[in-house]
């Protein structure tokens, strides 16, 4: 039996989401004997896969141009499963990994669970454990087809390393003929995203303007750390909605996260709620986020965040 | 132009979530029910279309009576009618499932539904049926244009967006950014009056499986309480990050 991994990758490296992916894959496939096939598409530096324990890896070549092209992906993928026939596919939940794989779990007449936090706690059928309601609690989900995708949330399960020997082979890609056709990819160059970030460091009304906002990014900055914001900044357009962390926003699953001057509205708790650790300066010594956070300062945070960065940075040095 | 918009009746995001019965199921005690906010940016997109070009929007949902007030809002919102379909759907792709026997029944140029629903959060619905249908469908939607049979599209991704073209019909998944928060519709007395009188028709499913089941729910273990650091001394801070919380 097999499990089939989908590996992502930013510019031709593999995503740190697709290690994470990998050692997953990897952990599962120890329990039950399976072997682990990646797949993923235009990745120059396959080597380090063997290092994650996938045993086969198919790269995949796109031709055309590197853009995400869900059908022509969820096709070239599809095919795969069916050869390897595999039962278990894993992917991220990045925002392409949970595009891809409602779409997948059709061609290939499987299963479909998203938010797993888990390895599975029961096989054959699988049962896993998930996230829901924004964080807000968990549920035991049971799989009631013979085939399986899970969608793993990120950082639920980190990085770890297994030497194998791969064999790598090279995949066919199967060109769609649907009409949705991606024009251009408008991507920050070289800042670090709230999916992938391992520290996020937030804003929140407390900050009084757009202006003050160099107090985020430079605390962010020293930290290597991604920018986020509360839903009333996003809302006001003092940042760009594809910062708003919450339930209708973006989750964060960080191994740190940082909150300035946000109060901790419960639709924000609930989408930081996977972060493991959580830090909160705020001048109200009433405001909710302190009953959520594992550590936190009462006081302004125009004195207290230039100071953090500069001792941070002293730190560094 | 005739638009299908996707709604889910969700837990508005105020709400404490507790379950019952052993923790199998949601107890929806005494909360307060809404329109899924990813659905509500996507039905007030509709609208504008509607209002701009004459397009029939048609708004449907999978559930029990319960929904109705939600369909009502909807059309009370502006929505032309509404459709229930009559299950308690055990999962999305139950959901997608029957939703793909009403989409393949009529010709749908746009079908609408939410990135995710707030309370599963499973983000599935609109791919599933899109592939059921064999129609492209377009996660994420931050931009949607329309001019004649040609789409403008937009996906917000991960650390940026990525522009589209499409031919119709397509299916969208709707959020914020679709169109803005201060563009909701609030209905006004007219609307709901109006709401009234629009046809909203409950349709009975072929009978369709789910894919998963859900056993048990828990809800997060309570956490200690924070420790608290004076705002003289960062370095204690700093140096708990470090040490105890091992995250620097």
């Amino acid at each position: 039996m097999k499990i089939l991994a989908f590996i992502e990758s930013q510019d031709g490296d593999v995503k740190k989401t697709g290690l994470e992916i990998a050692s997953y894959s990897r952990a599962i496939a120890d329990a039950k004997g399976y072997e682990l096939v990646g797949v993923g598409f235009n990745i120059n530096n396959t080597r380090i896969l063997e290092s994650f324990g996938v045993d086969k890896f198919y790269n995949i070549e796109t031709k055309e141009d590197n853009f995400f092209n869900v059908e022509s992906y969820s096709d070239s993928i599809s095919q795969l499963i069916e050869k390897e026939k595999a039962s278990i596919i894993v992917v991220s939940s990045s925002a392409d990994g949970r595009y891809l794989g409602p779409i997948l779990s059709v061609k290939v007449n499987s299963a479909y669970i998203s938010n797993v936090v888990g390895l599975p706690t029961k096989y054959d059928p699988i049962q896993v454990k998930c996230s829901c309601f924004t964080n807000k609690a968990y549920n035991e989900n049971k799989s009631l087809k013979d085939r399986v995708i899970l969608s793993l949330s990120s950082n639920s399960f980190g990085l770890k390393e297994q030497n194998k020997t791969c064999e790598y082979l090279k995949g066919t890609y199967i060109s769609s003929t649907k009409s949705l056709k991606v024009t251009e990819v408008d991507r920050l160059k070289g800042e670090v995203t709230i999916a992938d970030a391992d520290i996020v460091v937030s804003g929140g009304r407390g900050l009084k303007g757009p202006e003050n906002w160099n107090l985020i990014e430079d605390l962010a900055d020293v930290l290597g750390a991604a920018t986020a914001c509360s839903k009333p900044v996003s809302d006001m357009g003092w940042r760009p909605h594809s910062e708003h962390v919450g339930q209708t926003g973006k989750p964060v699953a960080s191994n740190l996260y940082i909150a300035v001057g946000v109060s901790g509205a419960i639709q924000h708790l609930a989408g930081i709620n996977s972060s493991k650790v959580k830090v909160v300066i705020n001048n109200d010594p009433e405001a909710p986020f302190f009953k959520a956070a594992d550590y936190g300062i009462v006081g302004d945070a125009f004195e207290i965040v230039p100071k953090l960065t500069e001792k941070l940075k002293a730190r560094k040095l | 132009m005739n638009i299908l918009v996707c709604i889910s009746c969700v837990p508005d995001t105020t709400s404490k979530i507790n379950f019952k019965e052993g923790n199998s199921s949601f107890d929806s005690e005494g909360v307060q029910f809404v329109i899924n906010p990813n659905d509500e940016f996507g039905l007030t997109r509709a609208i504008w279309l509607q209002q701009k070009s004459g397009a029939k929007v048609t708004v449907v949902t999978v559930g029990d009576e319960s929904c109705d007030p939600i369909l009502r809002k909807c059309l009370a919102i502006g929505a032309d009618q509404a459709l229930r379909v009559n299950i308690q759907a055990k999962d999305g792709f139950q959901v997608a499932s029957v939703l793909s026997t009403i989409c393949k029944d009529k010709n749908y140029d746009l079908i609408i539904t939410g990135r995710e629903s707030i309370d599963y959060n499973g983000g599935m619905v609109g791919g599933i049926l899109a592939t059921l249908c064999e129609m492209p469908y377009l996660a994420n939607c931050i931009h949607l244009e329309i001019d004649g049979n040609k789409v403008d599209l937009q996906r917000e991704i991960d650390g940026g967006k990525e522009s589209l073209k499409a031919s119709l019909p397509v299916i969208i998944g709707a959020q914020k950014g679709l169109v803005e928060e201060k563009d909701l519709i609030i209905p006004n007395m007219r609307g709901i009056m109006q709401a009234r009188q629009k046809p909203l028709e409950v349709i009975s499913p072929n009978e369709i499986k789910p894919a998963t089941e859900i056993l048990t729910f828990k809800k997060p273990d309570e956490k200690g309480p924070v420790k608290l650091v004076d705002s003289d001394n960062i370095d204690e801070l700093i140096k708990l990050l470090e040490n105890e919380a091992k995250v620097l």
